[in-house]
């Protein structure tokens, strides 16, 4: 044991000062597609036809033709390459914690201007420090690889105070992946029936929004969409740990979402 | 079916052609149900002779939907059967294990959901109701369920344990908590679409699956794949195996409550997931196959040879101390042994049945991608135990590394995809081997060249059948460090 004590202090720190410094860790990792409403083409659709999770429909009168949700975006890319005029690009914007729902459907004009500047809702005791009860409703277990790596010495989610809890007693969240399967339903209902109030609820993954690819159908759910309130939505498939750390600090309002209206704040992230 | 012999079978020949199947030393490896026409039905058995011969594909209607069980002659087409007596209705007469496996008990789906005459987007009707759970008497017996939410962030599954004091006298894992009907939702789909769903099955599986589903379209349309895209799917497989094998030594570290080496592993792990979105925009290595080859190119950047030696030697510096850690040692050795003939009777694959003496490895047995060009080490254990398990996985880490050293050293350049055009009603077998093992995909083609039927059977669908051979009669101490020798994934299982 001794031995593996003096190999960890060898070995020094590992840890990015992220989101205070510029290292993420996430150089080249893909996010949303971005939508250019005036690249884009009258009587096109082949971008629908790939969007297998309904991310993207045929808006009927409107300046965009294009209805975009990020809440549905499994972040495949289909669309950017079928796109036959560039009005969809890759990006790499996958911070995109939102308190609203409504915030991950891009609108042509920002509707709310002070979007950014969210209004305080969580209790001064939760500023600081988080605990979290992590529940996986159905998941591809894709979102729990990235879970787990928060507690790798890169990103030591401990030195921002935040803890994952075995029990749903201590926990102030409620974090779920998944897509709310038949089977999972009742025991995450509990898991949230167990924990004290004040509680909050953050919906992680493109499927814990809206089932993404896996939603509906004999077994499969659509989220927690008209199932639990949801305080941050994550879509992502899966979030990269970055992102996660983002909206975990936008939930306890450490940091500003970047994300309003379906327009991604932060461009210039790696040129 | 591309990809197999088939031979035809009466319901009747079914038993005697498994018996002599197991005589010649063959081995199944799964089985599914399909609809080829409405109120039809065929199962379809896939059969391996001696290794490094074609695989054989036995089919065999069941138009009155019942057939003999196989199951107590191969037990590992138990938990087949049972999964097609759930999705598509089919009983199996004489099967030892009658009950639902797939499905819930209190799923009353209206129609078999698997028939395509199920609407894909109807719940099913589901009223909870209490587990069939063997009866376990005696005064002091403990029954312990545990799950499906777990502590820390665990997938979900309910594990039910009967002991006394510290030994267990009988272990009952209840999986597919998270069943999300996943081969339903290619049905109707255009063949190049499907490659999204794949990714999505098991997440730290993503590739492989990707690139099983891949390689059974490709068979079914006569494809050919440009050399350039099948170098890099045998680099990303290999980087897709790195990370997971790194992840397991960090997670059986943590068991051994060794901190420090469980902190190790898991920033091994970081790198090389670091690498992978490098290489190509997804740290789950997503998002880049198609049937015919790839959608983009490989991003093989600058100083990427240096970072893989840097690597290596940090990870040959890690394993190199567990291996010297005494304490370590003391909880694998002997524990969860499994043997070779229950290993090769409950179907155990990849590094699992690799440790218990069953040297099997579809990368050199059925190459694919660009696997007939290399030699490949397949590290073998004879004794079965935790230990043999985690030494065949710390040799395939260097074997992997090695391969990705070969294969950056001769890099193949061209075309990224070749055309890869659906056919009406052909059928195809894909098959790879992930980091837990042998993943196969099936597909079935309609008259329109669309897909009427997939079928997935993960590596971990084998080995969590496998698993609770290794934990009765053990004692709950050793119990997480028995599963974490496993290396289950959860989802590839659930499906």
């Amino acid at each position: 044991m001794p031995v593996w004590t003096l190999f960890g202090l060898m070995r020094g720190s590992a840890t990015t000062d992220w989101p205070a410094g510029e290292d993420d860790g996430q150089k080249n990792a893909l996010g949303m597609p971005r939508y250019h409403p005036e690249k884009c083409e009258a009587g096109c659709r082949e971008c629908v036809a790939v969007c297998l999770s309904g991310a993207l429909t045929l808006m009927h009168g409107g300046e965009a033709r294009l209805n975009v949700d990020y809440g549905r975006c499994v972040v495949c890319q289909l669309c950017v390459e079928v796109c036959p005029t560039g009005a969809l690009e890759t990006s790499n914007d996958w911070a995109f914690a939102a308190h609203e729902r409504d915030d991950l459907r891009w609108k042509q004009a920002l509707q709310s201007p002070e979007a950014a500047i969210v209004k305080s809702r969580i209790e001064g005791a939760f500023k600081r420090s988080l605990h979290i009860r992590h529940v996986d409703a159905g998941s591809c277990n894709g979102c729990e690889s990235e879970l787990q790596a928060l507690n790798n010495p890169f990103y030591n989610l401990h030195r921002l105070g935040i803890f994952f809890t075995p029990s749903p007693r201590f926990a102030d969240v409620l974090l779920v992946t998944g897509t709310v399967t038949y089977a999972m339903r009742d025991a995450l209902l509990a898991t949230y029936e167990a924990m004290p109030e004040p509680k909050w609820v953050m919906a992680m993954g493109t499927c814990a929004i809206s089932g993404g690819v896996a939603a509906g159908g004999y077994s499969s759910g659509h989220g927690l969409e008209g199932l639990l309130p949801v305080d941050v939505y994550l879509p992502g498939c899966p979030p990269n740990p970055a992102a996660i750390i983002h909206a975990l600090l936008v939930l306890l309002e450490r940091a500003s979402p970047r994300v309003s209206d379906g327009h991604h704040m932060d461009i210039n992230r790696h040129e | 079916m591309k990809g197999a012999l088939e031979i035809r079978l009466a319901p009747a020949e079914l038993q005697s052609a498994c018996e002599a199947l197991l005589q010649d030393g063959g081995r199944m490896q799964m089985a599914w149900a399909w609809v080829p026409s409405p109120g039809g039905i065929e199962v379809c058995y896939l059969a391996t002779q001696d290794a490094q011969q074609s695989f054989v594909l036995w089919r065999c209607s069941a138009t009155d939907r019942s057939l003999p069980s196989l199951a107590g002659i191969a037990p590992l087409l138990g938990w087949y059967e049972r999964e097609i007596t759930d999705l598509f209705g089919v009983s199996f007469t004489g099967h030892p294990e009658p009950y639902p496996l797939v499905l819930q008990e209190g799923a009353r789906p209206i129609k078999p959901p698997l028939d395509p005459a199920y609407p894909g987007d109807t719940a099913m009707p589901f009223k909870r109701q209490p587990a069939r759970i063997p009866e376990v008497l005696g005064d002091d017996v403990q029954a312990l369920p545990f799950g499906p939410v777990r502590a820390d962030v665990m997938e979900s599954a309910q594990f039910l344990f009967f002991y006394l004091g510290e030994h267990i006298l009988h272990y009952q894992p209840r999986l597919f908590f998270k069943h999300r009907g996943m081969e339903k939702r290619f049905e109707g789909l255009e063949p190049a679409l499907g490659v999204v769903l794949a990714e999505r099955v098991s997440g730290v599986g993503s590739f492989a699956h990707a690139l099983a589903y891949c390689q059974a379209i490709e068979s079914a349309c006569d494809c050919v794949i440009p050399p350039r895209a099948e170098w890099a799917r045998t680099l990303l497989a290999e980087f897709e195996r790195l990370y997971n094998h790194l992840h397991y030594f960090g997670h059986l570290a943590d068991t051994t409550t060794l901190k420090v080496a469980n902190v190790e592993g898991k920033l091994l792990e970081e790198r090389v997931k670091q690498i992978n979105a490098r290489l190509c925009g997804s740290r789950l290595l997503r998002n880049l196959l198609r049937p015919g080859g790839l959608r983009r190119d490989v991003n093989v950047y600058t100083g990427l040879s240096e970072e893989l030696q840097k690597l290596h030697l940090d990870i040959s510096r890690y394993l190199g101390q567990l291996s010297r850690t005494a304490g370590y040692l003391d909880r694998l050795i002997d524990t969860g042994v499994l043997n070779r003939r229950i290993a090769f009777d409950q179907g155990a694959t990849g590094p699992v049945e690799r440790a218990s003496g069953l040297d099997r490895d579809l990368r050199r047995d059925h190459p694919y991608a660009a696997y007939g060009n290399v030699q490949l080490q397949v590290p073998v254990r004879e004794i079965g135990d935790a230990n043999a398990r985690a030494e065949v996985r710390a040799e395939e880490i260097g074997a992997s590394m090695a391969l990705i050293a070969r294969l950056l050293a001769d890099v193949r350049h061209g075309a990224l995809c070749g055309s890869c055009m659906p056919l009406p009603n052909v059928e195809g077998l894909g098959w790879c081997e992930s980091p837990r093992g042998a993943l196969y995909y099936a597909v079935h083609f309609d008259e329109a060249g669309k897909l009427r039927r997939v079928k997935i059977k993960s590596p971990s669908f084998s080995n969590w059948r496998v698993f609770p051979y290794t934990v009765h009669d053990s004692n709950m101490m050793d119990y997480a460090i028995n599963e974490a020798s496993f290396g289950l994934s959860i989802a590839g299982c659930d499906r």
